[in-house]
């Protein structure tokens, strides 16, 4: 039995802003950019084959948390070992406010970070954080809560406050 | 003291903020342009996404909307050519797109740059036939073999209902005709507005009957 996809262009239209959202959150603003056009050729190339169409943003954030997930293995296998890593590596020099805090959501593990940036820069609820990465809600929740605990631990204490 | 996870939360609901900007330089005539904001840049990256999708063969679909002395129209291509041209808006065109050759259906002006430019040249009384690949698959049976008839049908002449159903080897199939008429997935580029009554009458048009006027006027079909 054949599903009836809207058209592709309904997606791009209804979710690209927060797609590119979550991901210049997940990756900073220029890498962002890159995962942002692979998550759609990704998805439009997977499109015509989905077999029903009750999620699609849903299925959409998944391929982006995919790219999340590929890229912090890339800057993983880039990354140098070096006896006193430089204090500020992980700053964007493009970045707005807050830098401290977006630098230290992007050094957590792909799934805490996907965990916190849906919950609360998009506002999505548990069920559906959990759906983006693929686990049950109450995973999603211990994600949200580890994320925030090793923020809380490795902001310094006046940026905290 | 350490600080609750309301300040955190609150910090990471607001988001990471825009990057810092230099300022564009002021222009000799004193008006700055307006800067690029959020939602070009948002299109910018789309469009350049969808030019790579596209590269890959991803986009089955492609479409734009442009704008004309009739209004609107809204134009999609597939690699084979020219599918579908819709009076108005866009969003109706493309559910029966994507339900009827495929949902990778997305806006690529670019595919139909060549088009375009003949419309403009069509609107503007400068080209009198459109050289652009057809992909008819929207039509079939009697329906298709009547609108390849229109098509020879030359810039400026009209014929009449009856007239094609003879041409088609089916002189009884006048409302056969009529139906073709109103289902044509391509008009103007497939003139079904060259199409009247037998006696002169304009008959219907998908577009509006005040669209098929002005474009048998534009062709010098009609009296002014």
């Amino acid at each position: 039995m054949a599903v009836t996809l809207p058209p592709f262009q309904t997606l791009l239209d209804e979710h690209a802003a927060d797609l590119h959202r979550f991901l210049a959150a997940s990756v900073g603003p220029h890498d962002g950019a890159d995962c942002f056009q692979e998550t759609v050729i990704s998805a439009l190339r997977a499109y015509p084959g989905l077999q029903h169409a009750d999620n699609l943003r849903g299925w959409l954030f998944t391929i982006a948390h995919r790219k999340v997930v590929d890229h912090a293995r890339r800057v993983a296998r880039r990354a140098i070992p070096v006896a006193e890593p430089p204090e500020v590596a992980t700053f964007d020099p493009d970045e707005g406010a807050d830098r401290e805090l977006w630098a230290a959501v992007r050094a957590l593990p792909p799934k805490q970070r996907t965990a916190v940036v849906q919950r609360y820069l998009l506002d999505r609820p548990y069920v559906e954080v959990a759906e983006v990465i693929g686990c049950s809600e109450a995973a999603a929740r211990q994600n949200v809560r580890a994320g925030l605990q090793r923020l809380r631990a490795e902001l310094p204490q006046e940026v905290r406050s | 003291m350490i600080s609750d996870d309301g300040d955190l939360v609150a910090r990471l609901r607001r988001g990471p903020g825009s990057p810092a900007r230099p300022a564009p330089r002021v222009p000799a005539n004193g008006r700055m342009p307006d800067p690029p904001g959020p939602e070009d840049e948002l299109d910018a990256l789309v469009a350049a996404a969808l030019a790579r999708a596209d590269a890959d063969d991803l986009v089955d679909v492609a479409w734009a909307v442009q704008d004309t002395p009739i209004g609107p129209l809204t134009l999609a291509a597939t690699a084979e050519g020219l599918v579908r041209v819709g009076f108005g808006g866009e969003d109706r065109v493309l559910d029966e797109l994507a339900s009827e050759v495929s949902p990778r259906v997305v806006r690529l002006p670019a595919r139909l740059d060549g088009l375009r430019h003949q419309l403009d040249e069509y609107f503007g009384g400068r080209r009198r036939h459109f050289e652009v690949p057809l992909d008819r698959r929207l039509s079939h049976g009697y329906r298709r073999q009547v609108l390849e008839a229109l098509s020879e049908v030359p810039y400026g002449e009209t014929v009449s209902y009856k007239d094609l159903a003879v041409r088609t080897g089916n002189p009884g199939a006048s409302r056969a005709v009529g139906s073709a008429m109103a289902t044509n997935p391509i008009p103007i580029v497939v003139p079904c507005h060259r199409v009247l009554r037998s006696g002169g009458a304009l008959g219907g048009y998908g577009g509006g009957v005040d669209v098929k006027a002005w474009l048998l006027r534009l062709e010098g079909a009609l009296a002014l």
